[in-house]
């Protein structure tokens, strides 16, 4: 393959951030890939899986620690003139008018301001904004605002468009239109863009949407698999051939990490919780018991059932299978008996059975319990158990897998908690002094 | 904004008010500031009649030096505040100085620098003048300052990325998103800075240090010298001339800034209740004028295009190593403990060289009184606004008329109406000690009020409601709803309030009628004393001591009082 054909090349990227200690926290480990010139990329992962931080990296915003990013065979050392991006939250300046926006990017490479001017209105054109080029942000919806985001980033004739999550905080028809649009475009060669790499929780966006689909692991992130997608656009979201490579990328993600934990063990201190409140842990479940499932759910199906992308999906299911109450394999989910006693019981008896699960398999909260009990006054600072979780994570990820782990103890009664305080004791919370 | 179609228009009706109202300013401004470098010898006496004829160029005067005082806050906001925010190196000094800074009783500092700025500008007006927008500009800038700092850290991401992305450079960078990102909690801060600084223009004004006596023709004076003649009729008249210049300033400056900031906030959808100011629309409407600031703004644009883009600087590559970065890290912490240890050994020795031990001993004392009245009147004023400020918060009629009254009560300077409670005291015979007090918490009380009545106003009324529903009422409805609910922004309006009340009793301890003087034991009485008398090390100690105060008093209450209300009775 000739070298000038590949848009876009990482070589071993490696990235880490510092934590407290000074000890570096690996985030991406040895990621390679290629984006070929005329190719839409998706890359999917799970929270954690760095994927927004690898669009950081081959946007020159981040710099790897390690390894090579090449665009147009170039090496990348900050942002680069040819590759734009579109972002989630949209990022538009509220002080200026959609037009002011869209010439952000040509002004900043010096373009002549009657120049500036016309391509910026030909932008609005050709992403269905003609008339609102006065307009400030906050007076658009959603949809509109990630259009002026499109324009502002097609303007400026980029070679390479990432987009991250970049439908993510729309409305699901308004997010299809501009999807529709988006590979409407493309397909008509009606914008120079030679290459796209987005980034989505959403495999069916990937699916609709990519040649190709680069599936990244978690901690660290690395590549697990890619799969192809050789369906010609427009794509038929209820064709037979597309429900199976939906199909074939949850089978992927779902795949059991190497390592996995056998039935009766527990998680160790090291493993990061998954974000998974009890409320919608026990949503899922009733939902999974229900006439429509039986117990047992074909994952995609779900999905679309409860609206969920794969980011809340995933860590739901994540927990679900710590604590054994399901069972995920091969894009299904089956719920244990565990979790079948839990459906069926009432308020009191879910959290005993939680309890016992949560002793179970969750070394953190066991662990917590029994320092507290150890513990003159029976009381300890969450402090202590931060600066213990600091071996394994960053100091943020620390904080959140003690929220979780303090969230599931709380319900569980295991321990009860002061937020103000910080304090984890065994005061019994509910009771009040009532006058 | 299509401007194609420019046919000829004739200006309309707005464009004639709006001129008149433009150049009407500008000569206003013009004939204020050409009296304020004339010759003056220190000791001479400028002239000062208390006819009120003579009141609207003295308030003009005033107006000068407020305006002249806001230029230099802002310019230092805008190069202070970017360094700390920029350099970390810088930012480990700056940010602390600049909490000190605003700890020190700005009263304080007018004696001390007075006599350099004359030095500075010998037989001219212009180093008394300066003075004045000195002690002005102390109340003013570190306050705006720190806003614009804080804005500058929080800067959302996603627009920080998107800027680099398009490859804006630092400058169009801090033009194009930090500035206008800081904008509305600037012009807020702005706002309550001027609202204190009427306060500080008014004492400014008449400054005694030692023998040498300086009075600068403005409203502050005016109303000294009514003092002096015990003349209440002049002293009305002031309050008056006062009343109108806040209320001006008010409408012709702050309403239309605070309106147009709106479109600076980053919130993506509109407020319910979008302020509006009669002169923002006036300016909206008038055609030439809006074509006239359109044309300074593309000029102003495309300057900041303009401006040569600096060259990216590479340096050697020793340079950028990790070796010579802590080299340099170490030099300049080195640097600063030396000038550190150097500046603490300079006060310490000078304080020493004036005064004895014990004197020390007395001044932590004294500053125990002044806490102690700060205490008090803080509590009683809550114990007043607090159920009064709940009730109007909860009528949205009476606070929309309420709410501008309080601010504007907040702006107006108390020392102007120290007169008439003097005039009381010196006939009644109360005793100074304890009549002098509510003094200090005249002019800052209604910090209280506003905020309570903000925070009271922003109530849910879903929770409201839910209170109604569990027959909530009385005394349990306040002590379970209505209290913790305004928690927060009763303490933000408790640490200005508490703030401009130490600074306060600089001026309020010490009063006086004709040539009755009345004094309160407490530390403010002891520094306006000792600048009376042009002793510096007693100065210095006083105001190094009620530094530490409020220092103490921010950090060990108020700071700890603020994070609790802030974690627990925040609504959102």
């Amino acid at each position: 393959m000739l070298m000038e054909n590949n848009l876009l090349v990482l070589k071993n990227i490696c990235k880490s951030f510092k934590k407290t200690g000074g000890e570096e926290h690996l985030v991406l480990d040895k990621v390679s890939l290629t984006i070929r010139e005329g190719e839409i990329v998706a890359l999917l992962g799970r929270s954690g899986s760095g994927k927004s931080t690898l669009l950081r990296i081959i946007s020159g915003l981040a710099q790897p620690v390690s390894g090579e990013v090449l665009y147009n065979g170039v090496a990348v050392k900050g942002p680069v003139k040819g590759v734009a991006m579109v972002f989630q939250t949209f990022a538009l300046f509220p002080w200026f008018t959609v037009l002011e926006n869209v010439e952000l990017g040509l002004e900043a490479m010096g373009i002549p301001k009657t120049e500036r001017g016309r391509r910026a209105l030909a932008a609005i054109d050709l992403i269905g904004l003609d008339g609102f080029e006065s307009a400030y942000p906050k007076e658009l919806s959603g949809g509109m605002r990630q259009r002026v985001g499109f324009a502002r980033a097609l303007v400026v004739e980029p070679t390479l468009l990432l987009m991250d999550e970049a439908f993510s905080a729309l409305d699901v028809l308004t997010a299809e239109t501009l999807r529709t649009d988006l590979i409407e475009l493309w397909l008509e060669r009606r914008i120079p863009t030679k290459g796209i790499l987005l980034v989505s929780h959403n495999i069916e966006e990937a699916v609709l949407l990519a040649d190709r689909i680069v599936i990244l692991g978690t901690n660290p992130g690395t590549i697990l698999s890619e799969i192809h997608i050789p369906l010609a656009h427009p794509r038929d979201r209820e064709a037979p051939t597309f429900r199976k490579l939906v199909d074939e990328v949850y089978e992927l993600m779902t795949k059991r990490p190497r390592n996995t934990t056998s039935k009766s063990e527990a998680v160790p201190l090291s493993y990061r919780l998954p974000d998974a409140p009890i409320n919608q842990l026990a949503g899922l479940m009733e939902a999974l018991a229900s006439d429509l499932y039986n117990g047992k759910a074909d994952l995609p199906e779900l999905a679309d059932q409860m609206g969920f992308g794969v980011e809340e999906l995933f860590p739901l299911l994540e927990a679900l299978e710590i604590l054994s109450l399901a069972r995920t394999e091969e894009g299904d989910v089956e719920l244990t008996r565990f979790g079948k006693n839990f459906v069926d019981a009432d308020i009191l008896q879910r959290k005993v059975i939680f309890a016992e699960l949560v002793n179970r398999h969750v070394a953190l909260v066991a662990h917590i319990r029994h320092v507290i009990d150890e513990r003159p006054g029976n009381r300890a600072p969450e402090e202590r158990f931060l600066r213990e979780l600091e071996d394994y994570f960053s100091e943020e990820e620390a904080e959140r897998v003690l929220l979780v782990a303090i969230e599931w103890g709380r319900y569980a009664e295991i321990f009860a908690y002061k937020e103000g305080a910080g304090i984890l004791s065994l005061e019994n919370p509910g009771k009040i002094d009532n006058g | 904004m299509k401007e194609s179609k420019t046919k000829k228009r004739v200006p309309n009706l707005w464009d004639a008010s709006a001129f008149v109202l433009v150049m009407g300013l500008v000569v206003f401004l013009a004939l204020g500031s050409s009296q304020m470098s004339i010759p003056y010898t220190p000791g001479e006496s400028i002239p000062l009649s208390l006819n009120p004829v003579y009141l609207p160029f003295y308030a003009l005067r005033t107006v000068v030096r407020m305006v002249s005082a806001l230029i230099f806050s802002l310019l230092f906001t805008f190069t202070y505040a970017t360094l700390a925010a920029k350099s970390s190196r810088a930012e480990a000094i700056m940010v602390p100085l600049l909490d000190i800074l605003q700890s020190v009783p700005v009263l304080g500092f007018l004696s001390i620098t007075v006599t350099g700025f004359i030095a500075l500008f010998p037989g001219n007006l212009l180093g008394v003048e300066m003075a004045a927008i000195f002690a002005i500009f102390t109340s003013q800038a570190w306050n705006m300052a720190f806003s614009f700092y804080q804005s500058l850290k929080i800067v959302p991401k996603e627009l920080k990325e998107a800027s680099e992305l398009f490859g804006l450079s630092p400058w169009k960078k801090f033009w194009k998103l930090e500035v206008p990102y800081a904008t509305p909690n600037l012009i807020w801060n702005t706002m309550m800075s001027v609202s204190g600084g009427w306060f500080f223009v008014v004492a400014s004004e008449a400054i005694t240090v030692g023998k040498t006596s300086v009075t600068l023709p403005g409203i502050g004076s005016y109303v000294a010298k009514a003092l002096q003649d015990k003349n209440l009729s002049a002293i009305g008249f002031a309050l008056l001339a006062m009343l109108i210049v806040i209320l001006l300033y008010n409408q012709l400056l702050f309403r239309p800034l605070v309106t147009w900031a709106e479109k600076f906030k980053v919130e993506l959808s509109e407020g319910e209740n979008p302020p509006s100011s009669w002169v923002f629309t006036l300016f909206q409407r008038a055609y030439y004028l809006r074509r006239c600031i359109q044309k300074m703004s593309d000029l102003s644009s495309s300057l900041i295009e303009r401006a040569p883009a600096l060259p990216r600087i590479t340096l050697n590559s020793w340079t950028t190593t990790a070796r010579f970065r802590k080299l340099q890290g170490i030099i300049w912490y080195a640097l600063l403990a030396l000038s550190m240890t150097s500046g603490l050994w300079m006060l310490i020795s000078f304080v020493i060289g004036g005064v004895d031990y014990s004197e020390i001993i007395n001044v932590f004392m004294l500053g125990l009184f002044t806490l102690t009245r700060v205490v008090v009147l803080l509590l009683l004023a809550c114990l007043i606004w607090v159920p009064l400020g709940i009730l109007i918060g909860l009528h949205p009629r009476w606070a929309t008329t309420v709410q501008p009254l309080a601010q504007f009560l907040a702006a107006f300077p108390a020392n102007l109406l120290f007169p008439v409670a003097v005039f009381l005291m010196v006939r009644h015979h109360l005793s100074p000690e304890i009549w002098c007090a509510p003094l200090m918490i005249l002019g800052t009380q209604w910090y209280i009020l506003f905020n309570v009545i903000a925070g009271a106003s922003a109530i849910p009324n879903d929770l409201l409601e839910a209170a109604k529903n569990l027959g909530l009422s009385g005394w349990r409805l306040w002590k379970y709803l209505l209290l913790p609910a305004i928690i927060p922004s009763l303490l933000t309006g408790l640490v200005t309030a508490s703030g401009g009340t130490w600074n306060a009793s600089i001026v309020a301890e010490v009063v006086s009628w004709g040539s009755t003087k009345l004094i309160a034991t407490g530390l403010g009485s002891y520094i306006a004393q000792w600048s009376a008398k042009g002793d510096y090390p007693h100065i210095v100690l006083g105001i190094a001591v009620m530094s530490l105060y409020v220092v103490l008093f921010n950090r060990l209450f108020w700071r700890r009082l603020y994070s609790i209300s802030q974690t627990r009775y925040r609504l959102d």
